[in-house]
């Protein structure tokens, strides 16, 4: 009899308490949690989704003049890569607060403060790209009659498209892992839960953003390879 | 708030005791510095080795791409929430070990790249004179490829000491040692003037190291060599942020 009551008791439980995230348990990979708080996570997510796409967006609407400007004047070359490089020396906890001063304790500190850090990639790598432009490419086309803006824009971009691609990669991957530090302003995406599961030693919750911080990181990689490929159908008609 | 940051880091009772701003800043400096030489001793001469004889450079190669993909903040909570634990570990603080194991894999990627490539991309023209005037391969390794692939060495050596220090910062967020707790206790207690303050000790002394290692990478760096393609050659690898 007691023992029935006690197995009826289990029961109950764990039909009350999906057992592999109670306090008792605390698993780390546990099937029910990504069920029942699949809502939580789609919206980390996104929100993380979010602030890379548009970090790296404003870093590299930022780097591409940048890169034209060094690559047009010498003189602004050390310079740009410089300041650019000194960026990427502060460490990101630090950079958010110092950026609260300006902006606040918005969504907007963390995307200003991680498309600052893609400079240091983006710049460098789109003018390495524009470098590798051969000169001979150069004077055909001014041969030709392109002017200088016409030159960049139909000449020199496309050919730099596959280094500027590389840069953009490397951007987004460091990017998304980055934006998890942004929870230290409320706007970390998954890095929100990573912080919760921490205080509250969640490790169901940990497991779960910890894989899907890193799967996203890998699909977007994965998404800017297909694009590179779609933009670039030159280079593979010269490998077939 | 500006002003109650300056408040915070003139007032000398923020940096002394056992929680004050100093204590934190040697504690940070200590794992640091740590996470750096187990790196430096035990990753780099396995990575030159591998240069040299030219083997396993898929692996040392991409073990960086992969660094950059995996969040330090996923790692350090991983770490102290799980297998390693949050004992406090003598001088390095709470958290000491799970912090130091971070701080060693992300020092990995830049140094073993670097000193793979370093050694890998020395000039193969010089390799076969040495070897033709019947150098043995470590006096090639010695006396040749070491010296010439010192910079770029050097550079790994050096992003790796920064992106460590910034590193140390986020174990704060897992509750661990290091100046990143006045950032994070000024931010948790809504005294955004101290997590400022906290922020531009951070950001001063990571400048400070940059300088101080720039200074000791052209100590290192052979004369002849700092003028020719030096500033080009360490950029060749740049790792994430952290």
């Amino acid at each position: 009899m007691t023992v029935l009551g006690q197995a009826g008791t289990a029961v109950a439980a764990a039909a009350d308490d999906p057992s592999c995230y109670s306090r008792f348990t605390n698993n780390w990979v546990c099937v029910s949690y990504w069920q029942d708080r699949s809502s939580d996570l789609i919206d980390a997510t996104q929100e993380h989704l979010q602030i890379t796409v548009v970090s790296v967006l404003l870093g590299l609407v930022i780097a591409l003049p940048m890169a034209v400007i060094a690559r047009r004047f010498a003189r602004l070359k050390a310079g740009i890569l410089g300041l650019s490089t000194a960026l990427y020396t502060i460490p990101s906890l630090a950079l958010f607060p110092i950026l609260v001063v300006f902006t606040g304790i918005t969504m907007t500190t963390v995307i200003i403060g991680l498309a600052l850090y893609s400079l240091t990639i983006l710049v460098r790598n789109t003018l390495t790209g524009l470098e590798a432009v051969p000169d001979d490419v150069r004077e055909s086309a001014t041969g030709l009659g392109y002017g200088s803006t016409r030159l960049l824009l139909k000449i020199e971009f496309p050919l730099a498209l596959p280094v500027i691609m590389a840069g953009l990669r490397v951007a987004t991957v460091s990017t998304v892992a980055l934006t998890t530090v942004g929870a230290i302003v409320s706007y970390g995406g998954l890095g929100e839960l990573l912080l919760d599961g921490v205080n509250n030693d969640f490790k169901a919750e940990i497991f779960a953003a910890s894989v899907l911080c890193v799967a996203l990181a890998f699909t977007l990689d994965v998404l800017l390879l297909a694009l590179q490929w779609l933009m670039t159908p030159w280079t593979r008609a010269r490998g077939a | 708030m500006l002003g109650d940051a300056w408040n915070y880091l003139t007032q000398w009772s923020n940096w002394t005791g056992s929680d004050g701003m100093l204590e934190l800043l040697y504690q940070q400096l200590l794992l640091t510095l740590t996470a750096l030489a187990i790196t430096v001793v035990f990753a780099l001469p396995i990575a030159l080795y591998l240069g040299h004889v030219g083997r396993g450079g898929f692996l040392a190669i991409n073990i960086s791409n992969i660094g950059r993909a995996i969040p330090t903040f996923a790692v350090l909570v991983l770490l102290s929430v799980g297998f390693v634990g949050t004992d406090t570990l003598g001088p390095y603080g709470r958290a000491g070990l799970a912090t130091l194991i971070a701080l060693v894999l992300f020092a990995l990627p830049p140094v073993v790249t670097n000193g793979y490539v370093a050694v890998r991309e020395v000039d193969k023209d010089i390799v076969e004179a040495s070897t033709g005037m019947g150098m043995t391969g470590w006096q090639v390794f010695w006396r040749v490829e070491l010296p010439l692939a010192m910079p770029v060495i050097m550079a790994g050596v050096r992003l790796a000491l920064v992106q460590v220090w910034a590193t140390a910062t986020i174990a704060a967020l897992v509750a661990g040692p290091g100046l990143g707790n006045v950032i994070t206790s000024g931010f948790y207690n809504s005294n955004l003037g101290k997590g400022l303050a906290g922020a531009f000790v951070v950001a001063a002394v990571a400048f400070v190291l940059e300088m101080l290692s720039i200074g000791a990478e052209r100590l290192v760096t052979p004369v002849h060599q700092r003028r020719s393609g030096r500033t080009e050659a360490p950029r060749k690898t740049v790792s994430a942020a952290v």
